[in-house]
């Protein structure tokens, strides 16, 4: 352990501000690495399910008017 | 050479200064062996099935779990370490912790580049599509790592250097690596062919490797206010090992999370691309729904 307190290791000996911007930046990026592929991945799936719903009325649909001939 | 090769040099010369082939059955089947020794012919199969976008998608499923829990406790393990135990520069303080961040940054940001350029290689000379996505993929993780190696960097150049930025070899160099690297994305959002933009973007990627040497060297050629490269591969780190170990933790945690992240972009790239096979079609019924 490097630091007495929190206080003391907030501060980073006077270069907290930089020290803690660097840190929050890189989360940063890494996060939003991950989120892209992660939502990505559930827009797809949304899209494919809008897909099938259509098709499934298409057919319901066809289905309907095929009974009242 | 070996004493093996030594003799199998020798066979051939005797073979060549006698004027005649005596039997060069023994040696060719030596080759033969080492060649298509069982072994040799698993990794061989391994690689060729990575390389049908169908086996890729299988087998990397079965990867991602494994490659997120260790990017987790990489970082995490790597970040602990290196903000509360590892201890203080003598000259830089605790500012010298924003190196835990950047150092892996710029790593990764370089490495990620030659990687981004061997798919590049790879799909101009066997034109394997799924070279042709990795190459895509990892363009925007290599651009937003590089902007990343960059802005820590100025971050950190402030209280050392007392300048945000300078026009030097080092960072101008980087700088020009995330142009390519956005040069790359740009150019492939910008042609509607794929198989052009694919060819095109291999090609700029292949070309921008000349900046790669520079960036290494440009703090051994220019003066700069770059320090030069703390680590190497063959020689010990000049820094003391309770502050190099915290660092050689992210940095190959830096390289787990960008394969994570390839991966799993390059996955989705499949299912777009694929989405007429019936694979990807079996794959989407499984996610949606069956009935209204």
């Amino acid at each position: 352990m490097q630091f007495d307190s929190l206080a003391d290791f907030m501060a980073m000996g006077g270069h907290g501000y930089y020290v803690w911007s660097v840190y929050a930046i890189g989360l940063a990026v890494l996060v939003i690495n991950l989120m892209v592929p992660l939502l990505g991945e559930r827009q797809l799936i949304a899209q494919a399910q809008k897909l099938r719903i259509r098709e499934l009325k298409r057919a319901q649909a066809e289905a309907e008017s095929g009974q009242q001939k | 050479m070996g004493v093996r090769g030594q003799r199998i040099f020798r066979g051939y010369f005797s073979l060549f200064i006698n004027g005649y082939i005596v039997n060069p059955a023994p040696y060719s089947a030596k080759l033969c062996c080492i060649v298509f020794s069982g072994k040799f012919n698993a990794v061989w199969k391994w690689f060729h099935k990575l390389g049908a976008p169908k086996s890729f998608f299988e087998m990397t499923g079965l990867w991602l779990p494994l490659l997120g829990v260790l990017t987790i406790l990489l970082l995490v393990t790597g970040m602990v370490w290196g903000l509360v135990f590892a201890p203080q520069d003598y000259q830089q303080g605790q500012a010298f912790r924003i190196m835990y961040i950047h150092v892996p940054a710029s790593i990764l940001a370089q490495s990620s580049y030659l990687m981004m350029a061997s798919a590049g290689v790879v799909f101009l000379v066997w034109k394997i599509k799924l070279a042709d996505v990795a190459l895509q993929c990892a363009a925007p993780i290599g651009a937003s790592i590089t902007f990343l190696a960059l802005i820590t960097g100025s971050i950190w150049g402030k209280p050392m250097w007392g300048t945000w930025w300078v026009w030097d070899a080092r960072l101008t160099s980087t700088l020009v690596l995330l142009f390519l690297f956005v040069g790359v994305m740009a150019l492939r959002s910008a042609m509607e062919n794929q198989a052009t933009a694919g060819r095109a973007t291999s090609i700029l990627a292949v070309v921008g490797l000349v900046n790669l040497p520079i960036i290494k060297f440009s703090v051994d050629w220019w003066n700069t206010l770059h320090q030069p490269a703390s680590f190497s591969l063959t020689e010990k780190p000049a820094m003391p090992a309770e502050m190099y170990q915290p660092l050689l933790v992210m940095v190959l945690g830096f390289y787990v999370f960008f394969f994570l992240i390839w991966i799993m972009r390059m996955r989705l790239e499949i299912l777009r691309r694929e989405h007429r096979t019936d694979w990807v079609r079996r794959w989407y019924a499984a996610r949606t729904q069956h009935a209204i």
